[in-house]
C-alpha cells in the first residue's frame, strides 16, 4: 500500500513532465503537420544554457527563464532558416534534416561541454514528504506539478481565449483559408515552433535533476515516452497529450516499482500497441478527418 | 468604396498555355459585377490571382490606383480585398463564432477587441439568423447552406472594400441562394461595397448585378449591363449557351 501510494505520486510527477513534453510535440505537429524528431536535442540545448546561467549567477530562476528564451529562439531559428528551406511536399526530407540536426546539436554539445553526465541540483529537496509514515511527493515533485499545471493552463488560455491563439489554430487547420482572412500563416508556424521548443525545454529542465544528470542525450528517453503519449492521445490533441502523458508516467512508475526499470519501456510500448489497435488515430483524435 | 482595375493580366499554371491572356477589366467603386463563363473559362483562376494565389505571369492588379501585384495575400486583405473561395471554406474545426472572429483578426488594436468586434459579429448574426442559433456549433456540423452563409458572413465582418465571391450558390437550394444574393445586394447598396461575383447561376447573378462580364478562352468576350444580358436571348445564346 505504502509502495503503491509512493509509486503513484512519483508517477504523477514524472507524468506531468511527460505530458508537458508530449504537449510540445502536439503544438509543433499542429503548426507543421510533422513530428519533430529533433525535439529532444533541441530541448536539451536550452537546458545546457540554463545550467551555465545558473552556475554563473547562482539563480535557478534566471536559468529557467533563459531556458525558455533560448528554447523559443532556437525554435524560431530552426524553423525559419532550416526547415522552411526543405521541400514540404513530402515529409521525408524534413525528417532526414531533423535527424541530421539531432546529430549536429548533440555532437556540438559533447564537443563544447564534454560527453559526461553533469550532476544537476534540484531547486527544492527531493526527499519525499511523509504523511502518516508513507512517503509521497517530494517538494521538488510538487514544484514540477505546479509548474506543469501553470504552463498548461497558460497555453490553454493562449490557444482558446486569445486572438493569436485563434490564428494559431486556424493556420494549422486551414492555411489557405487563413491567409485569405489575413492571418500571417508563416509567422504562426514560427510562433508554434517557438512555443513548442520553449515548452519542451522546460520539460527537459524539470526532468534533468530527477535523472542521472545533464548530458547531450538526457532528454532522449523523455522524447520516446512523450512521443508514445502524444500518439496515444491523438497527436493533434492537447488534452490527449495531457491525459496520455499522466497515464504513461504512472504506468512506467508502477512497472518500474513492481517489476523492473527495464520492463517499463515494454509496458509503454504494449499500451501504445493496444491503443492503436483499438483506436488507430489515438484516444482524443478529432472525429472528422480533414479532407480539404 | 474602391475601384479594382485589372491590366493585361496573364495567368498560367506550369508552363502550359495561359488560362488568362492579357485580361482587362475594371470594377468601379460600388459596382456589382457578375463574372460569367463556361466551366474552365478561368473565373476561379481570375479571382485567385487577384488575391495573389494563382501564378501571375504578367500584368497588374490595382486597387484605387495602387499596385497590388507585389503584395502577399495577407497584405491584400489588409488593403481591403476579400475572397469567399469556391466550396465551403469554413474552418470545420472551429465554431461558428470562432470562424467569424477569425474574419476580423487581422485588424489592429481596438477594432479587433471587445465592443467593436462584438458589434460587427452581432450584425452578421442579424443578417444570418441560422448562424445566430448555431454560434457555438463546430463548423463540421453545419449544413452546406449554413457553411456558405458563414463564409460570406466571415468575409463581410472584416468590412472589405472589394468582395470577390466564387460560386456562392453552388449546391444550394434556390431559397438559400435567393437569400444569400439578397444579403449581398443589400450590403452592396448600404455600404458601397464593390462586388465581383463569379457564378454559373447566370439568372441569379444577373438579378443582383449591375453589369455582366463573360469570360472565354482567357479573355473578356462580353461586357454589358446585367439587364441587357439577361433580357436579350441572342446575347445569352451567343455567350452563355442558353
Ligand atoms: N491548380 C491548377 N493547375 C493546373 N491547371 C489548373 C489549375 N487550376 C485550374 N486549372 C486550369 O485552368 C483552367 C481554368 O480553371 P478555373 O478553375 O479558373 O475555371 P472556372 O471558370 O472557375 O471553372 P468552373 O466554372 O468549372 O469553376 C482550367 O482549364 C483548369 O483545368
Ligand atoms: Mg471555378
Amino acid at each position: 500500500m505504502e509502495r503503491l501510494v509512493f509509486l503513484l505520486s512519483t508517477g504523477l510527477a514524472r507524468g506531468a513532465v511527460l505530458a508537458l513534453f508530449a504537449l510540445s510535440l502536439v503544438i509543433v505537429y499542429r503548426a507543421a503537420r510533422a513530428v519533430n524528431f529533433a525535439q529532444a536535442a533541441m530541448a536539451i540545448v536550452p537546458v545546457y544554457v540554463a545550467f551555465a546561467v545558473t552556475s554563473a549567477s547562482g539563480s535557478y530562476w534566471l536559468g529557467l527563464a533563459s531556458a525558455l528564451v533560448v528554447g523559443a529562439l532556437l525554435g524560431a531559428v530552426v524553423e525559419r532558416w532550416l526547415l522552411r528551406l526543405v521541400p514540404q511536399d513530402n515529409p521525408l526530407p524534413g525528417i532526414i534534416v531533423a535527424i541530421g540536426l539531432v546529430m549536429v546539436l548533440q555532437a556540438g554539445l559533447a564537443i563544447a561541454f564534454g560527453p559526461d553526465h553533469r550532476p544537476v541540483h534540484a531547486p527544492f529537496s527531493q526527499r519525499p514528504f511523509e504523511i502518516a509514515g508513507v512517503g509521497v511527493l517530494s517538494p521538488y515533485d510538487l514544484f514540477v506539478l505546479v509548474v506543469a499545471a501553470v504552463v498548461m493552463g497558460s497555453l490553454a488560455i493562449l490557444f482558446n481565449r486569445t486572438s493569436v491563439g485563434l490564428q494559431l489554430r486556424a493556420a494549422a487547420f486551414a492555411p489557405e483559408t487563413s491567409r485569405l482572412l489575413g492571418v500571417r500563416v508563416p509567422r504562426m508556424v514560427t510562433l508554434g515552433w517557438m512555443l513548442s521548443i520553449a515548452t519542451a525545454a522546460l520539460a527537459a529542465l524539470l526532468l534533468v535533476p530527477t535523472g542521472l544528470g545533464l548530458d547531450p542525450h538526457a532528454a532522449d528517453v523523455l522524447f520516446v515516452n512523450a512521443f508514445a503519449a502524444a500518439v496515444i492521445g491523438g497527436l493533434d490533441s492537447p488534452v490527449g497529450a495531457l491525459v496520455a502523458g499522466l497515464v504513461v508516467g504512472v504506468l512506467a512508475s508502477l512497472v518500474t516499482g513492481y517489476a523492473s526499470a527495464a520492463t517499463a519501456p515494454l509496458a509503454v510500448l504494449a499500451l501504445l500497441t493496444v491503443v492503436l489497435l483499438v483506436r488507430p488515430h489515438g484516444l482524443f483524435a478529432a472525429r472528422e478527418a480533414r479532407t480539404a | 468604396m474602391s475601384t479594382l482595375t485589372i491590366e493585361k493580366l496573364t495567368v498560367g499554371y506550369g508552363d502550359g498555355a495561359p488560362v488568362l491572356d492579357g485580361l482587362e477589366l475594371e470594377v468601379p467603386d460600388g459596382a456589382v459585377v457578375a463574372l460569367l463563363g463556361a466551366n474552365g473559362a478561368g473565373k476561379t483562376t481570375l479571382l485567385r490571382s487577384l488575391m495573389g494565389l494563382a501564378p501571375v505571369r504578367d500584368g497588374r492588379v490595382l486597387l484605387d490606383g495602387t499596385d497590388l501585384t507585389a503584395l502577399s495575400t495577407e497584405d491584400r486583405v489588409r488593403r481591403g480585398l476579400a475572397l469567399v473561395p469556391e466550396g465551403r471554406s469554413v474552418v470545420v474545426e472551429l465554431t461558428v463564432a470562432e470562424n467569424l472572429r477569425l474574419g476580423t483578426c487581422w485588424k489592429k488594436g481596438r477594432k479587433n477587441k471587445g465592443p467593436a468586434r462584438e458589434a460587427a459579429v452581432g450584425q452578421m448574426y442579424e443578417l444570418f439568423e441560422p448562424l445566430a442559433r448555431r454560434r457555438d456549433a463546430a463548423g463540421h456540423t453545419l449544413s452546406g447552406g449554413e457553411r456558405q452563409m458563414l463564409a460570406l458572413a466571415r468575409a463581410l465582418v472584416g468590412e472589405p472594400d472589394v468582395l470577390l465571391l466564387d460560386e456562392p450558390s453552388l449546391g444550394l437550394a434556390p431559397l438559400v441562394v435567393a437569400q444569400l444574393l439578397g444579403v449581398l445586394r443589400d450590403q452592396a447598396a448600404a455600404t458601397g461595397l464593390t462586388v465581383l461575383l463569379a457564378e454559373q447561376n447566370v439568372t441569379g447573378a444577373l438579378s443582383v448585378a449591375d453589369r455582366g462580364v463573360v469570360l472565354s478562352l482567357g479573355e473578356v468576350v462580353a461586357d454589358r449591363p446585367a439587364a441587357e444580358l439577361a433580357a436579350d436571348p441572342a446575347l445569352r445564346h451567343a455567350y452563355l449557351g442558353f
